[in-house]
């Protein structure tokens, strides 16, 4: 097992733990690179009539932080919320062709399209700059026709399927696995499998995004959660550690 | 969810975006590939060999490898098995991947590479298999739906797809079973299994086809103990083992398994 040495001054240290040295080699090329990583972490939660979608509120880049409000979560219908988290440009961008494909629809079809048609649509719209990538992890989080709760996750290719729960962003490694055994019960013997109801699902979200703001620098600040049910999309923030 | 590149080991760099995205129009109509713009630009997703990530907090977008797919011909259709799991270097990201996508009735591909690549292009092979029908009166043949795919990546040749896919179907010649891929690649085959944990599964099916005439049970069997085997030894791949037999009447969806479950039900048979 590989020890994670952490950074505690302005030395780094390396893999035989003697200290690495930082000085000026020669010319360094630098490249012009049209993306950048702005952090943040989205998670969506699929129940019987409702779903989660929450999602932090930093926008870091580096070891900035520029700002401790940009929640990635985008109302886009009644019944459809959405979680960009990646590159920040590409993420406002996508949002605003998102919104700007669903009013043409409801224009030409006299109707809001339905969280699997978004799902579907966002597919090709991410397809459609497959040899240059909008840079976005996208979680939908909504009802579907029936009214039964859906999560939809995506790749930043389009790849996309259905899903029950689905962390994305940076700290989704640590998010995931906690998911999987609370809500999947997955390695769990003997435990019986209750279904999700909403104040759990609700509390256990604020628990897992405590946890990650411990452990994951770009995550932190407050915590936005988009509950869709029938009756609507209710917003509710809550702070996280700043530091 | 990053369910891109699910055979090899890669992530992309994205360093090389700055100097070739010149030339790529952002239309409303993403519908459109946008293949005015794609020409020429050789575009290629090839990684460079892990480079430190120490150099302070520089991210690569991850994408997916890592899975075993497999078909075979027998006496009373196709075996398609394939397993479920989808990862993003060492990280799985998914166990749930649906690697069999159903394009019509009495076609399924299977997707290995860019889950994204195969899950766009076969269904756009859908697309073209029933404009065929309507135009046709009669139902594609698997050799035929396969040159549509294989004529469309082809295209893309060099540009970056990584798409291998089995076309399996039933037509009026019989079973048909065709691997395609981006390289341009279109064989016709009895057995093809693609993917980081194909040779475990080859080892399987190999001495498990020796008998001639199968039932269909002992070949469902056989496909779900194939992918079982190579979930056990590969490290990328697991989950679940989809199996799905192709038959006259179209295909149907045998059973899903967990490999845990099949494991301890395995474990049980040999005590």
């Amino acid at each position: 097992m590989k020890i994670c040495l952490k950074i505690v001054s302005g030395h780094f240290y390396g893999d035989n733990g003697k200290m690495k040295e930082y000085h000026y080699t020669g010319p360094v090329e630098h490249r012009f690179s049209p993306y950048s990583f702005n952090g943040g972490t989205v998670l969506a939660v699929a129940g019987e009539d409702f779903a989660i979608v929450a999602s932090d509120t930093r926008l870091s880049e580096g070891y900035s932080i520029h700002s401790r409000d940009s929640p990635k979560c985008y109302k886009l219908t009644n019944t459809t919320v959405i979680g960009c988290s990646g590159f920040h440009g590409d993420c406002l961008t996508l949002t605003k062709i998102i919104d700007a494909r669903l009013k043409m629809y409801k224009h030409s079809n006299n109707k809001s399209m339905t969280s699997g048609a978004i799902a579907a649509m966002l597919s090709t719209i991410l397809y459609g700059r497959r040899f240059f990538p909008y840079y976005v992890y996208n979680i939908i989080g909504g009802l579907d026709e029936e009214g039964k709760g859906a999560v939809y996750s995506f790749d930043p290719v389009g790849s996309y399927q259905r899903d029950t729960y689905k962390a994305g962003g940076s700290a989704s490694a640590m998010l995931q696995p906690l998911l999987d055994n609370q809500i999947g019960f997955k390695n769990m013997e003997g435990v019986q499998h209750l279904p999700l109801n909403q104040e759990k699902a609700v509390q256990l979200v604020k628990d897992v995004f405590i946890s990650a703001a411990e452990r994951d620098v770009y995550t932190g600040d407050a915590l936005r959660i988009c509950i869709v049910t029938k009756e609507g999309i209710k917003e509710e923030t809550v702070p996280l550690r700043k530091d | 969810m990053a369910l891109a590149n699910v055979l090899q080991s890669e992530s992309v760099d994205f360093s090389n975006y700055g100097r070739k995205c010149r030339g790529f129009s952002s239309s409303l109509y993403e519908t459109e590939l946008g293949l005015e713009s794609v020409g020429g630009d050789n575009l290629s997703f090839a990684v460079r060999t892990a480079c430190s990530d120490g150099d302070g907090p520089e991210r690569k977008i991850q994408f997916l490898h890592g899975t075993t797919t497999l078909a075979f011909k027998f006496q009373h259709g196709v075996i398609v098995a394939v397993d479920s799991r989808a990862t993003a270097g060492a990280y799985i990201a998914s166990q749930t991947v649906k690697k069999v996508i159903e394009i019509n009735p009495y076609l399924l591909g299977t997707m290995a590479g860019g889950a994204a690549d195969c899950s766009f292009w076969e269904r756009l092979l859908a697309r073209q298999c029933r404009v065929y029908e309507l135009r046709n009166k009669e139902r594609i043949s698997v050799a035929a739906a396969s040159k549509l795919l294989a004529n469309m990546v082809y295209q893309y040749k060099g540009m970056g797809l990584s798409m291998g896919t089995m076309v399996c179907g039933w037509d009026k010649t019989g079973p048909g079973l065709y691997y395609v891929d981006s390289e341009g690649n279109r064989v016709c085959g009895d057995l093809f299994a693609v993917g980081s944990g194909s040779m475990y599964a080859y080892g399987i099916v190999d001495s498990g086809l020796k008998q001639k005439d199968l039932t269909v049970e002992e070949a469902c069997d056989l496909g779900c103990r194939a992918i079982y085997q190579a979930t056990y030894r590969d490290a990328y791949s697991g989950g679940q083992v989809n199996l799905y037999h192709v038959h006259s009447e179209g295909w149907n969806r045998v059973s899903q398994s967990d490999v845990l479950m099949l494991h301890q039900q395995y474990q049980a048979e040999k005590a």
